[in-house]
């Protein structure tokens, strides 16, 4: 009984505190930068897509949100349509844990709200921006040993050059 | 003026206070619950949301109006009227000021109001059993327990008030108030009315005909629309009522210094409207066992005692 | 006056004549509260305001929402209204109503020929109760009380649970 009292009394007394309310349309909460929300794919800093059609993130999907071709040009993997389904999206974020290249990622951005659900569905157009989000130094071509136009196996960042298997010394 | 003119005045003004203020109440227990739970509650439609009310009743009157089809149609319609009904009539007896008020000198006013409530125990019960379906009688045979054990507290209660001042007229028992509020000597019995009133408006934290988490909102599950509408704001008058009845049997109705007696009923009403809020911002329901519990062996002895010692001190000093 | 009493008074014998031709038992029930309802109202009329509150407080209030709470728990459902609706079979409600009649008929003849009609109309408030109450009947008040006490332990025997929680009366 008299706890029931005390409670009250402390209830009462919650009037005179602050709000802890934010007017939202006004007032935007604060996302931190690694917020889950809305995703994108991103280019390298040379302005290519980082995307490399792995199928990675399509399977670490655990709703199967994420459907993709792979093509290929000159050397370099693309998709040739990406395609994110966000009325199926849980914004768990495994995408962008299981990309290699860190094109898939998810930004502070949650007003993506449609009258008609099938315009949830993305595709790769309004899925790809044209900067390179959270790493803006990285570039997969650049450190991998894959050979592109312009650039030959062994020329990439601190990678030795390829093996003579021809000649005789180690 | 005419008294005929004078008491139709009376009886439509009370009704449209009544009805306009339970509406309103929706906005304020909402506003209140907000602020106690460091929120801001409803404050987009009108000036600080004072129109959320204007919105809420377009869209319940929207609301599909379903009698289930396994529901026994004639009394499913009739239970959500018999709340609204005893309860308005209820404030029949209240005696808002010395000159306000309908039958605030009927000679009978406690036992009229204690007989409105306890008929409006019917509305919930009926609600339930029309329903056909098994959360829905649940609910209303808790009601139904409920109700009628702490009716018997209530009156109990209100005892001690009738015995000091000698009637059951409401009126009277506010001018006898004239020099010391009922609330210092019937201390007691104060507390045994609040928290059966608490109990008889279904109000949490004795909301368990409800019991939104065990019975799926309880008696009114199949209601909808207006009907429920009509739950909803019988549910408000009953508080108004309840808070109502507090000052008038306990804190001298419409007496007090400087301001307008009709401003003193209402700062008083509100006090106690507030506080039913309060108690639903603050405190968890109990168990169904525990609140019979503590009715019958908490309640009963200590209305109980409050009679037999008002009885004593009485015929001692008179 | 006359016209409340009259409209009251006729309300309670439809609502009566209604409670016994009901198969469903909480129709019939909330009719016999309509008529308790109405009863009261007889009462008021005739100049008897705290039996009149008292008979919606005790019998309307509380007992008839005990009878519908029974009726609930029960459950009868839709046979139960079935097999109630054969029983009212002529042949069962002829007896009877020929023996209500009689008492009716009877009833009707003595206030029309005698002045039993006239009830004086004087009010008898709460103190007139309670003093004839404590006062010439108060050995009435005190047996009824026994009654009723003897009654509170007799259910609380019967609904008492031992230790294990099985109610131990009733056998």
């Amino acid at each position: 009984m008299l706890s029931s009292i005390r409670t009250l009394w402390y209830t009462f007394l919650h009037l005179f505190h602050r709000s802890e309310t934010v007017q939202y349309p006004e007032e935007m909460p604060y996302l931190a930068p690694r917020y889950r929300g809305r995703i994108i794919l991103s280019r390298d800093p040379d302005g290519e897509e980082r995307c490399v059609s792995c199928y990675l993130c399509a399977v670490a999907c655990p709703v199967d949100c994420i459907s993709l071709q792979k093509t290929e040009e000159d050397g370099r993997w693309y998709p040739e349509w990406f395609r994110i389904n966000f009325s199926r999206c849980i914004f768990c974020g495994f995408c962008e844990e299981a990309c290699p290249t860190y094109a898939i990622q998810l930004t502070p951005d949650f007003e993506m709200s449609e009258y008609e659900r099938h315009n949830l569905i993305y595709e790769k157009e309004d899925l790809l921006i044209s900067g390179t989000g959270k790493y803006p130094d990285y570039s997969f071509y650049r450190v991998a040993g894959l050979a592109i136009p312009g650039k030959d196996k062994g020329d990439a960042e601190r990678e030795r050059p390829p093996v003579d298997r021809h000649g005789l010394l180690p | 003026m005419n008294p005929i003119v004078f008491g139709l005045l009376n009886i439509v003004g009370i009704l449209l206070a009544l009805v306009i203020g339970a509406a309103l109440l929706t906005w304020i227990e909402r506003r209140l619950l907000g602020f106690w739970q460091d929120r801001r509650g409803p404050n987009r439609v009108g000036p600080f949301g004072s129109l959320q009310v204007v919105a809420d009743m377009i869209k319940i009157l929207f609301k599909q109006d379903w009698i289930p089809p396994f529901a026994d149609p004639v009394v499913f319609v009739l239970a959500p009227a018999v709340v609204m009904v005893t309860t308005l009539m209820a404030f029949a007896v209240v005696p808002v000021t010395a000159s306000i008020g309908i039958a605030g000198d009927m000679n009978i006013g406690v036992l009229f109001f204690l007989a409105m409530t306890s008929l409006s125990a019917y509305s919930v019960v009926l609600a339930g059993w029309a329903s056909n379906n098994k959360y829905s009688l649940l609910g209303g045979m808790r009601a139904a327990a409920q109700m009628v054990s702490y009716e018997v507290f209530m009156g109990l209660a209100l005892l001690g008030v009738v015995m000091l001042s000698g009637s059951f007229s409401l009126a009277a028992i506010v001018r006898a108030q004239s020099g010391l509020w009922f609330v210092v000597p019937q201390f007691l019995g104060f507390v045994v009315f609040v928290i059966a009133g608490i109990a008889e408006t279904h109000r949490l934290p004795f909301d368990l005909p409800e019991g939104e988490n065990e019975l799926g909102a309880g008696f009114h599950t199949e209601y909808s629309s207006m009907k429920f509408g009509m739950f909803f704001v019988g549910e408000y008058i009953g508080i108004v009522l309840i808070s109502a009845m507090i000052a008038v049997l306990f804190f001298g109705g419409w007496q007090g210094p400087l301001l307008p007696p009709i401003v003193w009923f209402a700062l008083k009403t509100g006090v106690f409207v507030g506080f039913f809020i309060l108690l639903r911002a603050a405190l968890p329901r109990p168990r169904y066992d525990q609140l019979m519990a503590y009715g019958w062996k908490l309640m009963l002895p200590l209305s109980l005692l409050n009679v037999a010692l008002t009885g004593a001190v009485m015929l001692t000093h008179w | 006056m006359n016209i409340t009493f009259y409209l009251a008074a006729t309300i309670a014998v439809l609502a009566t004549v209604m409670v016994i031709t009901r198969a469903n038992g909480v129709h019939a029930l909330l009719y016999l509260v309509v008529s308790l309802l109405a009863i009261a109202l007889v009462f008021y009329s005739l100049g008897a305001p705290f039996a009149a509150a008292l008979e919606v407080i005790v019998y309307a209030g509380a007992i008839m929402v005990l009878f519908v709470f029974v009726v609930m728990m029960l459950n009868l459902g839709e046979i139960a209204a079935v097999r109630e609706a054969q029983w009212m079979a002529p042949r069962i409600w002829i007896g009877p109503s020929i023996l209500s009649l009689i008492l009716t008929a009877q009833l009707a003849y003595m206030l029309v020929s005698n002045e039993i009609g006239n009830t004086g109309r004087a009010v008898v408030d709460a103190r007139a109760v309670g003093l004839a109450l404590y006062g010439p009947y108060l050995l009435c008040v005190e047996l009824a009380s026994m009654l009723l006490l003897a009654a509170l332990v007799g259910a609380y025997r019967l609904a008492e649970t031992g230790r294990s929680g099985v109610i131990k009366g009733g056998h």
